[in-house]
């Protein structure tokens, strides 16, 4: 079907305006990256007065940004991974059972996503703490401590998205597969996961991301060994100087790794999302 | 079967992944080592630690006891000190804001300094005793004692100064037509910058400024923000926005970078600031040759029952840990910290006061610009109200004065009915608790 | 939080003979023990309970107890002051509660205006990209990175740009365009609340756009090719085919929005630091200067409270109207 000239104008102002819209702030941190400091302190310049690029030599030492980076890559892959393993047994059970308890429990679950974190940000971490007299083992300043928060905080919506996606999932599949003898399980890992695999990426890459932004616990639950990047960035100011440079390049080369894998796996995502979302 | 044997292998997976990226980080306590908790005072917080490790290790060679340094920065370090404060788990010694230390002393989590326990640092004279009187409410063991000694000053730009053929302020008065000759919006210069969106700036500037004239901030507990005085006193700051000598974009500055850039650049012919200023302006290429310091005048003649407040006493406590299974070697550490030898070699390097006298004695703290902040915090400081509450006190205030400054730079007139307006709120909220 | 209660019940109690009963009868194959579905839900349901339920509770109830300075350290034997903490935060003759009751409007606006915005720009670039052309891979591509971004490095990158005298939107707006005379304050004042929308919706617009794509691909190309026959034009067919089509995608995907948006943290708190300007104090950074920088936690966690409360029944409503089905899933 050929479109209107009305139709066209419009769609090509939407994508115009959006793609203005995105790119501004974009632009403005990738030359700010290569500006000497002088540069970024002054009035906003759309050129470099010179391109340098000692800010991404220099941000290394300024904080210590690999130390957080790693922490970073810790928390978020062990929260993403672990957040997704209970998602997947969860939402397996919330769709193929009917059991007293499943409205409660997914009522439950969803509520926790309206708590505000100040309001259970300091008892967590009185927890945390006392967990270590009690226990002898610290959650608090632990990346272990922050992957358990992190999953949490993932969880409600992963469980959300993939019972709609079981569902859409036509349940003869594992019947089939039960009555060859396999054991629930057996059928999940063996026949429902693999069809459902868009959906565990959607809800990887999105617990991936709760973890990798999160700013509020991380800044009270770590320690300066296990601070996390999204945490950390604040360091490049400090008592009398804001290395606005150091910062743009430091943003530049940690989200480097986030927007490649995020993009890589966009396919995945929207097809999880689709199913998922629109069950839901 | 199968079923249980998948179970078992997924719990094992995730105890696993739990065991492996659980991170020990729990300090032993053998008397041997002590954890450290710096605030940030230099340029970067591994500067900071560059200063510290070797003079930490120094320190090691005298006792045998190790320190575990770190360096935390300002946004970070109270929430950190509160979460030890409730939990019980913190660090054994730790540096303060000294504006914090009745706050602190009221819950109990800092080791008090009685008599018998200051013996143990040197003896309260020890200490310089304006810096001394920030330590923690009147009439009960401080609960800190002072590290790093700060106080303002006015920094002005000296060929501006030669060029308009002026002289350094003597009193407000003359600080405020001093400003007006120097204002040219035209050229982009200002008689004065400020840090207007600092809301903790705002309460140091509410208080100093209500002090000369003669406002009391609580009698009894009960708080009085919305005296004349008080009123009077954050018109004084708010005034010079109004007046026209600030340039109106400086009620956005949320931090000294700008202000202090401002400065540098010529764009700004003074302004207030701390004596750790002087750092900062070296690297935004200004020698100390091409500014003055003086302090910050006040109105003359003074208003009745005003006092000669041109800082408050500003800096930096250094306390120990109630909780620290290491308490004698805490003291020992405080002590080492706040030693002559010390004092001379860290506020060298970090460009603020010592707070024990004898320091004074070296060279490099004998410059004319040492001794006005010398003179101005020995003289003419009063420290912030040393009660438990500083912190709501501050921000109540603090926030008053940053909306007032906005509103003005807005183009909103601000005349002492909005100031007391504004301040009648601050205080009845003191007041609720709320 | 009624879960442990119901779900005791349905371990321990009811009778052993006792089938699904809501099974359909196809279903019966599966071989279940009645206890394993319950075993699936442990690892959430404790997780779940360590991190939120438990520690919530904790805030209920620190909101009915003197936590401040004085009693912080010994929290746990803080005087009980009933419901003084709430009597404080919602009376609206004092200065405090007026301050919460601006705050939340302030939030309740926001919100709103971030939704609609972000399902608009969503709506929008998802249309204009759902059929293929050169370039649309790049085009989904770019729009997806402002999400992907650390939340720190983005504000702080608008925070650089709001500058009144050095950031760029006042060289564009007022040098480049001539829209003002004077130059506008974009980080204090009124226009704060501007910014703070801004910035969000830069931040959040790309899941909207995510999902709402994902919703366009499960349409059916045929019920565009019917509606066509029908002589229905672009704009018709956006009408009586894609939005009827995306009411489920929407449902969630609004609250997930609302929810985000009502409860950040980190966006304002970057942008203004703790104390916000009055325009832009939103429900979160307020509580946070209530807590955790004035000491008052018992008054902040019944602030906290109170936003729960709130939420709770917006969002129970919301479900209501919106026609729930998770429970027949």
């Amino acid at each position: 079907m050929r479109d209107g000239v009305g139709v066209r104008v419009a769609r090509i102002t939407v994508i115009v305006v959006l793609t203005v819209f995105t790119v501004v702030p974009l632009y403005v941190m990738l030359v700010s990256s290569v500006k000497p400091l002088r540069d970024v302190q002054g009035a906003f310049t759309l050129l470099p007065s010179a391109v340098t690029v000692q800010p991404f030599i220099d941000m290394w030492r300024t904080v210590p940004l690999a130390q957080y980076f790693v922490n970073s890559v810790w928390v978020s892959l062990g929260a993403s991974v672990c957040s997704v393993l209970i998602a997947i047994l969860a939402a397996y059970a919330l769709s193929r059972y009917r059991f007293r308890g499943r409205g409660g429990f997914l009522t439950m679950v969803l509520s926790t996503q309206m708590f505000p974190g100040i309001l259970f940000l300091l008892p967590l971490f009185l927890i945390y703490v006392n967990l270590d007299r009690a226990a002898g083992t610290s959650l608090f300043g632990s990346r272990f401590g922050l992957i358990i928060t992190y999953l949490t905080f993932a969880l409600p919506f992963s469980i959300w998205l993939l019972v709609g996606y079981f569902d859409s999932i036509p349940r003869e599949l594992d019947e089939a597969a039960l009555v060859d003898g396999a054991s629930p399980l057996g059928a999940l890992v063996r026949v429902v996961l693999p069809a459902a695999l868009p959906g565990v990426a959607a809800v990887t890459i999105y617990a991936f991301m709760t973890a990798w932004t999160e700013v509020l616990f991380a800044s009270v639950l770590t320690t300066t060994e296990t601070r996390t990047l999204a945490v950390g960035l604040r360091s490049y100011a400090t008592q009398s100087n804001v290395y606005w440079n150091q910062v743009m390049a430091a943003s530049l080369v940690v989200s480097l790794p986030v927007v490649a894998g995020f993009l890589l796996l966009q396919k995945a995502l929207v097809r999880g999302l689709t199913a998922g979302a629109v069950k839901a | 079967m199968r079923s249980s044997r998948t179970t078992a292998v997924l719990a094992v997976l995730l105890l696993v992944f739990g065991i492996t990226a659980c991170g020990s980080g729990s300090s032993s306590s053998d008397g041997k080592t002590l954890t450290y908790w710096a605030s940030n005072q230099a340029s970067s917080l591994d500067a900071d630690r560059q200063i510290l490790q070797p003079e930490l290790a120094k320190f090691e060679q005298q006792t045998g006891i190790h320190v575990n340094l770190e360096v935390i920065s300002w946004p970070d370090l109270l929430n950190r000190i509160l979460a030890a404060t409730t939990s019980g788990e913190g660090p054994d010694v730790v540096n303060i804001g000294n504006t914090w230390s009745a706050s602190l002393q009221a819950t109990g989590a800092l080791q008090p300094f009685d008599d018998a326990t200051l013996a143990k640092v040197g003896g309260k004279d020890k200490f310089l005793a304006s810096s001394m009187a920030a330590t923690g409410a009147p009439g009960q063991p401080p609960a800190a004692v002072p590290l790093y000694g700060l106080a303002y000053g006015l920094f002005y730009n000296k060929k501006l100064f030669a060029d308009a053929g002026v002289a350094p302020p003597k009193t407000w008065q003359d600080l405020v037509a001093v400003a007006h000759r120097l204002t040219d919006p035209g050229k982009g210069q200002w008689g004065v910058g400020l840090e207007g969106a600092s809301y903790t700036e705002g309460a140091h500037f509410a208080f100093m400024f209500g002090r000369q004239h003669g406002a009391q901030l609580f009698v009894n507990g009960e708080p009085g923000f919305d005296t004349p005085q008080m009123v009077a006193g954050v018109s004084q700051y708010v005034d010079l926005l109004t007046g026209g000598v600030v340039n109106p974009s400086d009620a956005e500055h949320e931090n000294d970078t700008e202000m202090l850039r401002d400065f540098a650049a010529g764009k700004s012919a003074m302004i207030m600031v701390q004596n750790y200023a002087t750092a900062a302006l070296k690297t935004d290429g200004m020698d100390e040759s091409q500014y003055g310091v003086v302090p910050i005048p006040v109105p003359d003649p003074l208003p009745a029952g005003g006092a000669k407040v041109s800082s408050h006493v500003a800096g930096i406590d250094i306390a120990a840990f109630a909780n620290s299974k290491n308490p004698d070697g805490a003291l020992k550490l405080i002590d080492f910290m706040t030693g002559v030898d010390e004092q001379k070699v860290l506020n060298g390097k970090l460009g603020s006061l010592p707070v024990v006298t004898q320091a004074y004695q070296d060279p490099q703290f004998q410059t004319p610009l040492i001794a006005t902040f010398r003179g101005v915090l020995a003289d003419a400081a009063e420290s912030m109200p040393m009660i438990a509450q500083e912190s709501q006190f501050e921000t109540l205030i603090g926030t008053s004065v940053k909306e007032l400054l906005a509103q003005a730079a807005g183009g909103t007139k601000i005349d002492a009915a909005a100031v007391q307006a504004k301040l009648t709120a601050a205080n009845e909220q003191m007041r609720t608790g709320g | 939080m009624s879960l442990p209660a119901t779900q005791r019940r349905g371990r321990v109690g009811g009778p052993p003979d006792d089938p699904p009963r809501r099974a359909r009868t196809r279903r019966r194959r599966i071989p279940a023990k009645r206890w394993f579905p319950y075993v699936l839900l442990v690892p959430a349901l404790l997780a779940e309970l360590a991190v939120h339920v438990i520690p919530m509770l904790v805030g209920v109830w620190m909101s009915v107890q003197q936590v401040n300075q004085f009693t912080l350290r010994n929290w746990t034997r803080a005087p009980f002051i009933g419901l003084d903490n709430f009597a404080l935060a919602a009376r609206l003759s004092s200065p405090a509660g007026q301050q919460l009751l601006r705050s939340f409007t302030t939030t309740v606006v926001f919100t709103v205006l971030v939704v609609v915005l972000c399902w608009l720009l969503g709506l929008a670039a998802a249309v204009a990209l759902q059929k293929p052309f050169p370039g649309r891979g790049v085009l989904r591509t770019l729009f997806l990175v402002p999400f992907a971004l650390p939340v720190f490095t983005a504000v702080i990158t608008w925070r650089f740009m709001l500058q009144r005298d050095t950031g760029l939107v006042n060289r564009v707006l007022v040098d480049g365009l001539g829209l003002f005379d004077d130059k506008p304050f974009w980080l204090v004042g009124p226009n704060s609340f501007v910014s703070l929308v801004v910035v969000m919706v830069w931040r959040v617009w790309p899941y909207a756009f995510l999902t709402i794509t994902a919703g366009l691909q499960s349409i059916p190309d045929e019920l565009y090719e019917v509606a066509e026959m029908d002589g229905a034009g672009p704009w018709q067919q956006l009408r009586r085919v894609t939005l009827p089509m995306l009411r489920p995608v929407n449902r969630v995907l609004l609250l997930v929005l609302f929810l985000w948006s009502f409860n950040d943290f980190t966006v304002p708190y970057t942008l203004f630091g703790a104390a916000a300007p009055p325009d832009a104090d939103v429900l979160s950074v307020h509580i946070y200067q209530s807590s955790f920088v004035t000491w008052n936690f018992g008054l902040g966690s019944a602030m906290s409270v109170l936003v729960l409360a709130f939420l709770l029944v917006a969002s129970a409503i919301y479900m209501l109207f919106s026609g729930r089905r998770a429970e027949h899933a």
